[in-house]
């Protein structure tokens, strides 16, 4: 503001960069373009698959048809897909072991968060600092000796298997934002708790959690969408179809034989990810929230 | 933290020996529920995390039973799985895709995002969350099923890229089907993929910087570019590292994509380390050569984890 006010007043100093009026103008336009050019790129794949999902079979085959066009919409993929059971299966696989991370995962990663963030203990710091390490540890290093630990527990090839695991993806990152968020809560509401008489667990849930619950929906949204994308577990643990989640599901069971059906294939993938897409469509600013606190708080 | 305390031991009157003062009972009794608080944590960190990360070097130690490998019984032979892995071709293959694939898909992340976060920083506040909502959509979707989107757009017959392509008077791009382009459309997945987050780091970024910094900076003349080079990057460095270091973690250790597109393929030249010890734990069936293929992995995320600890803890104090 101050700027725009200065150059007004004098105008000479702008000379040699030119009016800031002309400048910001094209610093607009060139961000206008970038900005549309990077939304084509970025939505051309979902939107091709969208539209391979909706041709008919004999269209998506046509070599001399625009692939980028559709003719007679079709809703017979997304019937098909509907109506296989391996599907419906798959997703219900996937909606038992997401239900059950999410909520291990905000158990464990709030309690915990509460006694790192508040009650300085003997080496809680340092756990702190292993949670955030943790979090580091990408599960393509861990699939092998995992792979024969959950094997040894006979639970290779089960929903249950990947209850297990997929803490290891959810808990660190969420506990981490966690104690970033309680950290920032003022002490002074805890004195005020313990003045009253409350104990711990009493100053955890009724204050702690209703104050810290922007946190605690984007650590929530966090644990979903990554237990709904987890793909490296379920693809090592699990080769029944029965027991697949939904990604390894469609992946390997949809896509098979010499002639794929891609129009299903489409389907299929779009309707996977379609609730991770409804959260952030609805609650986008709690997902972005919990995308930037790793960083921005702790 | 002396006045909780004081008052907090009359709410825990009655627990612990007799022998301690109340004060000292009262710190015994806030850790151990401290403690107990943490546990469940504790047991994923250590038993699930912690420990599989021992018993993968332990394994990666063994030699593979051609019978029952189920069973845990080996045979030890210390560092043969890595004699073997130094002197196979395939592996120095994995070696330099990895290197290849990482380092290429976080420079062009980086750039891109640093540069769709600047663009989107500039125009008015009441459009940017319309343009950052669509802008981060290719993150949203489970990468696993957007690269089967990406997928049939590379297919050889029925691209619809190289049909654009073609509009154009470009020959068709054999996309998947030659080592090279298939590298180059793993990582153009990979970048489509992660930009839109380090767009969304560096537009929280930007935004923290104080606006005055720029008032100042335009007071003295300083020109876009200077003050680019000298308000926006000093004051980003940091976030700026984080960001790519941790990218450089997980996309090293990333397996999905190459997974869906190319499963290694063509003639194992697009693995990674992820998915080489995949086909060669899993797939094959050799679990200690697996094991000894993904810790390679670890010496470079040890490396990256470090300053990205170090990055976020300056942070911290600098916000303190």
């Amino acid at each position: 503001m101050s700027a725009t006010a200065a150059s007004r007043d004098v105008p000479g100093i702008y000379h040699k960069a030119g009016s800031l009026r002309a400048e910001r103008r094209w610093a607009m336009w060139t961000a206008y373009a970038s900005l549309i050019f990077a939304a084509i790129i970025f939505l051309a794949p979902p939107f091709y698959m969208l539209l391979t999902s909706f041709k008919t079979n004999a269209e998506i085959a046509d070599h001399s048809l625009n692939p980028w066009l559709i003719r007679s919409p079709t809703f017979e993929h997304y019937a098909a897909i509907l109506g296989n059971p391996i599907f419906i299966r798959f997703f219900i696989n996937s909606v038992i072991v997401t239900g059950c991370v999410v909520v291990l995962t905000m158990v464990i990663s709030v309690l915990a968060a509460f006694a790192l963030a508040r009650m300085r203990f003997w080496g809680s710091q340092v756990l702190a600092t292993g949670v955030f390490l943790t979090y580091l540890v990408p599960d393509t290093l861990l699939f092998i000796p995992l792979y024969q630990i959950v094997g040894g527990l006979g639970l290779l090839n089960s929903v249950w298997g990947l209850v297990l695991v997929y803490p290891t993806l959810t808990v660190p990152f969420c506990t981490w934002i966690m104690i970033g968020y309680f950290a920032s809560i003022p002490k002074e509401l805890d004195e005020a708790a313990l003045i009253d008489g409350a104990n711990w667990m009493q100053m955890l849930m009724k204050i702690f959690v209703p104050v810290a619950m922007p946190g605690i929906i984007a650590a929530t949204i966090f644990a979903f969408t990554v237990s709904w994308a987890a793909f490296v577990y379920p693809t090592a643990f699990v080769t029944t179809a029965e027991e697949m989640p939904l990604t390894i599901g469609v992946v390997s069971q949809l896509v098979r034989g010499d002639t794929f059906a891609w129009g299903q294939i489409m389907a299929g993938a779009l309707m996977a990810a379609l609730p991770p897409v409804i959260i952030y469509a609805f609650l986008m600013d709690y997902y972005i929230a919990g995308l930037t606190a790793g960083a921005t708080k702790g | 933290m002396a006045a909780d305390g004081t008052l907090a031991v009359t709410t825990a009157a009655g627990a612990g020996s007799g022998r301690a003062t109340s004060l000292q009972r009262f710190a015994r009794r806030r850790s151990t529920i401290a403690f107990l608080m943490t546990l469940p944590l504790l047991v994923v960190v250590v038993g699930l995390v912690g420990y599989p990360a021992a018993y993968g070097i332990y394994l990666s130690t063994l030699n593979r039973r051609m019978t029952a490998f189920m069973e845990g019984d080996w045979l030890p032979t210390g560092l043969g799985n890595f004699e073997i892995l130094f002197g196979s071709d395939t592996f120095w293959m994995v070696v330099w895709q990895s290197c290849i694939f990482a380092i290429s898909a976080v420079l062009l992340k980086a750039l891109i995002g640093f540069w769709l976060a600047h663009m989107l920083h500039h125009i008015p506040t009441k459009g940017q969350r319309k343009w950052r909502g669509m802008l981060l959509v290719p993150w949203v979707i489970p990468p696993a099923l957007s690269t089967l989107g990406w997928w049939w757009m590379f297919d050889p017959s029925y691209s619809s890229i190289n049909w654009i392509l073609n509009i154009f008077a470009v020959p068709s791009v054999p996309w998947l089907g030659e080592p090279w382009w298939a590298r180059a459309s793993v990582i153009i997945v990979n970048v489509w993929y992660g930009a839109p987050f380090f767009m969304i780091m560096y537009l929280a970024a930007l935004k923290s910087v104080p606006e005055q910094l720029y008032e100042a900076a335009a007071i003295d003349g300083a020109t876009s570019w200077q003050r680019l080079r000298y308000v926006t990057l000093p004051m980003m460095a940091n976030i700026i590292s984080i960001t790519v270091l941790f990218s450089l973690i997980v996309t090293f250790a990333n397996y999905d994509i190459v997974r869906v597109l190319t499963n290694g393929g063509p003639r194992d030249l697009t693995h990674v380390f992820a998915s080489y010890a995949f086909q060669v734990g899993i797939l094959s069936s050799n679990i200690p050569r697996g094991a000894a293929v993904s810790l390679f992995m670890f010496p470079i995320l040890a490396v990256c984890a470090f300053f990205v600890l170090r990055g976020v803890t300056r942070r911290n104090k600098e916000q303190m």
